[in-house]
């Protein structure tokens, strides 16, 4: 019986953690446990305990539709609350638009975005294509024929996709995106020559590019990165700029003095070592940005997007 | 043979008393987690990874090791037991576990559960120390028209071995697959079929359709019968052990179990579930008595486990290879590796050798646990079934919903459960087999994938669908499992067929 007991006990530990108890503060990861908003706060909460900034620290997981149904969640539940912060990132512009969602980032108090990541787009070693010119070029001569492998329809790959389709002068209609669900799948249909290029995060290709089984033909930062040897689309012509953003937003509702300590708090943990020891050991790359210049920043975002994926015929 | 020296050096490192403790309580807390209905391999390893962080690495990869072969295995005893699967990957073993418990054959059920797993993650971990290489090379060739030729290949098979009657398993398949319509497209990113409800954006889960049928709607349906039933089951009938019958029946499923497996496992699109579906039409189709295929044959547990155990270590071939993890366990072993700074990927196995003959080696270990641990409690699982009908219900009710609460803490998926039990109730009411309605839910979405994706890469050329050898072969086979059964009953031998056709609930 010893087995039903633990598990008995298991179970119960586990509901329990979905309604925590009074913390100072309790983190949302509107995603399921091992993702990378999980992973996000819960690197929060190990660094916030660390660094003596908070006591007390709750992860709260809320899974499903690209982060929709935990904001939805967190915005009736949390309302007016300074101890409730949650997770989110670029997907959720995307998901709140394509799941016509209710409840949007307009409804929370966006504190800091914390780390980001660049997107890039791979080829195999043996593949024709060597420079991103050769894919403009092949993109201009027929769309369709350039097959692009990503994560899911309406998340960042696809998004980048678009944008770099139109800013090459191609119908973003046209854009031939097979998704798939995870990293994995697609990185082993890229390697198996199944498509033409593939498109995700630098992390998803790392050690294949580094072990020569991928070319990396370019990557999305507005300036060239010391991980990645490859030009930026800028650089080949092609104007756009992606960066797969992670942030960490508060309660609406909340009094000007609530939402400057919790900033505070937020600094002192972006700013210590363990924070950037933990940015090392992940391979997430410090985009700290707060206040005025990330609400700005998350405003001009917001539009990019809904236009894009107006013109991918995703958003009518 | 440079491989059995590092092998062995790593099983010195692992076979340390500290690191054999790690493994133990590994294997514990991974048999203890992944017993719960709803809570599979890849939400124990993700809730218990932060308990390995404080760990030394080798300490760390052993207990984790010991969570994932734990948490695969847990999931067969309730399967088996209590006919609630704890997750997709066994609920083909639900199928003819739970009758062989019924009948009192509760111990040799568990037993060969055991014992498969066992062989199996023996053999596959060994298939994955020394042929790792080769397959993932054959995994990576296999494009999205191969996938959905497998895919074909596992319909045919699964729908034809189940259901008193084709027209009643198709309308049950037909269930599953309009089920897993739901949510939104990976294609399109468009909702379908989710009639604005948020909670269904993200489909139906497959563990609360399973735990749902099979439990909740068994315990309606037994609530149901409650005065024309016995008062109680037989714990055991005969021996708790295996016979010297059992053990001649299931050591060949044993091997094909591992044989289907550890390929599946291996290739970035098959899964555990895949494997023990098809070990399970393998191993009816082989049967030398079929007609107990229904009614608890111990082949239909010794193949689907052993195969759904031998998938676990194929996931790891291209993990460890090429750094691609193709479940979500996978994925979140990739998260373990890199809090130590390590990027599984094409050059671990020359970075850090020892690492990887640590885990490997480590894996075997936490295998040897599992059976050492389980083994002896068969005797004490087995007398669940003697607790008085009422309590045991409540009971299997109390787990489903734990379970399902523990995996998505929400009032909309504990309204799905219930709506599904009442679904399973109708279903049994009426004679429609259960099986095929979850089959078509897992199976269903991945083949309308592969299908869309090959079509778009071929840009709409259908004749993608034949132009490998791969796909063609599997087409074939699936072929040949549609026509054979009607020719058999051509040339006499139907009444053999309808008893093959039996109720698997």
């Amino acid at each position: 019986m010893k087995h039903v007991i633990m598990a008995t006990a298991a179970a119960c530990a586990l509901a329990w953690a979905s309604q925590a108890a009074a913390a100072d503060y309790t983190i949302m990861a509107p995603a399921a446990p091992g993702g990378g908003w999980d992973q996000t706060a819960r690197s929060m909460q190990e660094v916030l305990l660390a660094e003596g900034i908070a006591e007390d620290v709750q992860v709260v997981n809320v899974p499903g539709a690209g982060g929709t149904i935990g904001l939805a969640q967190f915005v009736n539940e949390a309302a007016g609350d300074p101890s409730r912060l949650i997770v989110g990132g670029y997907v959720m512009v995307g998901a709140i638009l394509t799941n016509a969602s209710p409840v949007t980032l307009d409804d929370v108090t966006p504190i800091a975005r914390l780390t980001g990541e660049y997107e890039v787009i791979v080829v195999p070693a043996e593949s024709e294509l060597q420079t991103l010119a050769d894919l403009v070029a092949a993109l201009q001569a027929d769309p369709g024929a350039v097959s692009w492998a990503g994560g899911s329809a309406g998340g960042t790959d696809h998004i980048t996709a678009g944008l770099f389709a139109k800013a090459a002068g191609v119908d973003p209609t046209l854009v031939n995106y097979i998704a798939y669900s995870g990293g994995g799948e697609a990185l082993a249909a890229i390697l198996g020559g199944q498509v033409t290029v593939g498109i995700s995060g630098y992390g998803e290709f790392q050690s294949q590019v580094e072990a020569g089984q991928l070319r990396v033909l370019g990557v999305s930062s507005d300036e060239r990165l010391e991980i990645v040897d490859a030009p930026t689309f800028r650089e080949g012509g092609v104007d756009v700029v992606v960066q797969n953003w992670r942030m960490v937003a508060a309660a609406p509702d909340l009094s000007a003095e609530q939402v400057a300590a919790i900033t505070a708090d937020i600094e002192a943990m972006a700013q210590s070592e363990s924070w950037q020891q933990v940015l090392a050991n992940k391979g997430w790359q410090d985009t700290y940005l707060a206040g005025d210049a990330f609400a700005e920043q998350l405003r001009v975002e917001i539009e990019a997007t809904e236009a894009i994926l107006r013109d991918v015929g995703l958003v009518e | 043979m440079e491989t059995f020296a590092l092998l062995a050096q790593g099983l010195l490192v692992a076979l340390e008393p500290v690191n054999l403790l790690y493994a133990l309580v590994g294997v514990t807390l991974g048999t203890a987690v992944g017993v719960l209905p709803g809570i599979g391999p890849a939400l124990t390893v993700a809730l218990l990874l932060p308990v390995t962080y404080k760990l030394d690495p080798g300490g760390s990869l052993i207990m984790f090791a010991g969570i994932y072969y734990g948490g695969m295995y847990g999931g067969s005893t309730t399967s088996i037991l209590l006919n609630t699967p704890g997750e997709s990957a066994s609920i083909i073993t639900a199928v003819e576990g739970n009758k062989m418990a019924r009948a009192g054959r509760g111990g040799p059920a568990l037993a060969t559960a055991a014992i498969g797993s066992f062989v199996a993650g023996l053999l596959a971990t060994l298939a994955l120390a020394l042929v790792a290489p080769w397959v993932v090379r054959f995994a990576l060739s296999l494009g999205p028209a191969d996938y959905f030729a497998l895919m074909v290949l596992a319909f045919t098979t699964v729908s034809a071995a189940f259901g008193s009657s084709t027209l009643r398993g198709l309308t049950s398949l037909a269930i599953g697959l309009a089920l897993g319509l739901v949510g939104i497209d990976l294609q399109t990113g468009q909702a379908r079929l989710s009639f604005g409800v948020p909670w269904l954006l993200d489909g139906i889960e497959v563990t609360t359709l399973a735990v749902a049928l099979f439990a909740v709607g068994e315990t309606l349906t037994v609530a149901s019968r409650q005065s024309r039933l016995p008062d109680r089951v037989e714990a055991v009938k005969g021996s708790v052990a295996m016979t010297r019958e059992d053990w001649r029946r299931s050591w060949k499923p044993w091997l094909r179990g591992t044989a289907i497996g550890f390929p599946i496992g291996a290739m970035p699109a098959g899964g555990a579930d895949v494997a023990s579906f098809l070990s399970y039409s393998t191993e009816k189709l082989l049967a030398k008595r079929p007609e107990e295929f229904g009614h608890g044959a111990i082949e239909g547990v010794a193949g689907p486990e052993a195969a759904n155990n031998a998938s676990a270590a194929g996931t790891l071939v291209p993990l460890l290879t090429l750094g691609l993890p193709t479940t979500a366990t996978a994925a979140i072993m990739l998260a373990g590796f890199q809090q130590y700074g390590l990027r599984p990927g094409p050059l671990l196995f020359a970075s850090n050798p020892e690492l990887v003959w640590g885990l490997i080696a480590s894996l075997l270990v936490a295998n040897l646990m599992l059976l050492v641990l389980n083994l002896p409690l068969i005797g004490l699982w087995v007398k669940l079934l003697t607790i008085p009908r009422p309590w045991l219900y409540a009971g299997i009710l109390l787990f489903a919903t734990l379970g399902t609460i523990g995996a998505n803490p929400s009032v909309f998926e504990l309204g799905l459960l219930l709506a599904f039990g009442l679904l399973g109730y109708g279903l049994r009411r009426f004679d429609y087999p259960i099986a095929p309605v979850v089959v078509g839910l897992i199976l269903g979405p991945l083949a309308e994938q592969e299908l869309r994706r090959a079509l778009g890469i071929a840009q709409g050329d259908p004749t993608i669908l034949v132009s490998s050898p791969a796909a063609i072969v599997l087409l074939a086979l699936a072929a040949i499992a549609l026509v054979v059964p009607p020719l058999l009953r051509l040339r006499g031998r139907g009444r053999l067929l309808t008893r093959l056709a039996t109720h698997e609930d």
